[in-house]
């Protein structure tokens, strides 16, 4: 299995060991739902300047991303959360594209790890 | 020692968050539930019994800060163990969760081991608290208890107005003589509460127990309006407890016991005395030491109960009080008026 940049294997393979394999593919599913309802709400917020929801939504994707080593994703959700809202909507942009990236890899990468035992 | 099978609550906000928390906890033989809020989280503390709650702090309608607040505010989830799982950045929101009474905080993502150490510390402490508690309940009177967990310990007394009463068994040395240790033991528990019924039903604090003797306080360390009128009800009620006592023995052929009890009113110094490892709470002062005399004049007198001028005067005309004139006690310079209280 090729390692994905967007992931950071070690920290994943923490992740499968603590909690099991199977429930990690549990998990990952549930944020496949749950992160493109944040995104929108990141987007929402953005759009109409609350600048409060706006660093909550980053922050839970930020929380979400770390936990199963999505450095990537992580840093980008990190930086709007502690920057603040940025003038245009390409930082948010950028995320999304690194989301639906890092989901697709994680989705991937659990089911191997599930599969393969 | 890991303490399994706990009851855990888990609040946060973020699914993701809860699923891997409760999961992770579960592994470890806890019984998990969680919340989405900290409105829901904080009903569920109020409708069961949970161990411990780990705490996401931003979360929608009540956010962790809130949720500490109300917990502390709430006499029945204060003492609830808090973890607090954030991935807030920056120590003043530790340093502001701490203050608010969170037991530990893990920063977001929880690594496991950690999580796994930092609940079962702190469920070995809420399970300590738990044993104290039950400790200091068991040794020193809900009372005391209470005035110790509102004002907390300090060695030092202040000076209070209260009565005293001091009791014990008569002819106690004779009657160990003769009975077995079994017997001795058992009649002493089963005195012993029946007093501890009579005078803590009439608001007193049995403070002190020596072989056969108890020391009580009417209206300390908490105020107790008419301590004295207390105190002689709890005397009778002493009396008749005895009474019924030796219609039992009676019927198990053995001797009938007979007490003696001495009260007095006035200024004493109360509070806790001993050493910061060890101490209890205690009257001192004149009034005890009368009390004491008074108790022990019971032998001569032939009546149960005997008091000082001050505690009579204060009774009113609800009991039968007979004055046996002045007593001049060891170590008073003046006699003192005694009367014997009729039952």
């Amino acid at each position: 299995m090729p390692d994905t940049p967007l992931i950071d294997a070690t920290v994943f393979a923490e992740l499968q060991d603590t909690a099991g394999p199977e429930f990690v593919v549990e998990l990952v599913d549930t944020f496949g739902e749950e992160a493109p309802q944040i995104l929108e709400e990141l987007r929402a917020a953005h759009r109409e300047a609350a600048a409060e929801r706006f660093r909550r939504a980053a922050h839970s994707l930020k929380s979400n991303s770390s936990t199963f080593g999505a450095t990537g994703l992580a840093e980008m959700a990190r930086s709007l959360e502690l920057v603040g809202m940025p003038a245009d909507p390409g930082p948010v942009d950028a995320l999304a594209a690194e989301l639906e990236a890092t989901v697709v890899a994680l989705k991937q990468r659990a089911r191997a790890g599930a599969g393969g035992g | 020692m890991a303490e399994r099978g706990a009851r855990l609550l888990v609040a946060d906000d973020n699914k993701v968050n809860r699923l891997l928390l409760s999961r992770t906890l579960q592994l470890d033989g806890h019984q998990v539930q969680s919340a989405e809020n900290g409105r829901v989280a904080l009903e569920m503390l109020r409708a069961q019994g949970f161990d411990l709650l780990l705490l996401d702090m931003e979360m929608p309608e009540l956010d962790g800060f809130a949720v500490l607040e109300h917990m502390r505010a709430d006499a029945d989830l204060r003492d609830i163990p808090v973890v607090v799982t954030s991935s807030l950045e920056g120590v003043a929101h530790v340093a502001r969760c701490i203050e608010l009474g969170a037991d530990d905080f893990l920063h977001k993502p929880v690594n496991p081991v950690l999580l796994k150490a930092r609940v079962n510390s702190s469920l070995e402490k809420k399970h300590l608290r738990d044993q104290q508690k039950a400790m200091v309940r068991r040794f020193a009177t809900a009372e005391v208890a209470q005035d110790m967990q509102t004002s907390g310990f300090a060695l030092g007394g202040r000076r209070v107005q209260a009565t005293v009463m001091f009791s014990d068994i008569r002819g106690f040395t004779t009657l160990v003589e003769q009975s077995s240790p079994e017997d001795v033991i058992e009649l002493l528990n089963t005195y012993y509460t029946l007093m501890f019924e009579a005078i803590t039903a009439n608001g007193g604090v049995v403070n002190q127990m020596i072989g056969d003797g108890l020391m009580a306080i009417f209206g300390a360390p908490r105020p107790l309006p008419e301590a004295e009128a207390a105190a002689a009800r709890a005397a009778l009620d002493m009396l008749e407890l005895v009474q019924l006592f030796n219609t039992e023995r009676e019927r198990e052929a053995k001797p009938p016991i007979m007490i003696g009890i001495g009260i007095a009113s006035g200024d004493m110094v109360a509070g806790y005395t001993g050493t910061q490892q060890r101490a209890t709470y205690t009257c001192v002062g004149d009034t005890v030491n009368l009390a004491a005399r008074l108790e022990a004049h019971t032998k001569q007198t032939g009546h149960s109960v005997l008091m000082c001028a001050d505690t009579a005067a204060r009774l009113g005309a609800r009991f039968t009080l007979e004055p046996l004139g002045p007593v001049q006690f060891k170590g008073k310079t003046v006699a003192t008026e005694v009367l014997a209280l009729g039952g």
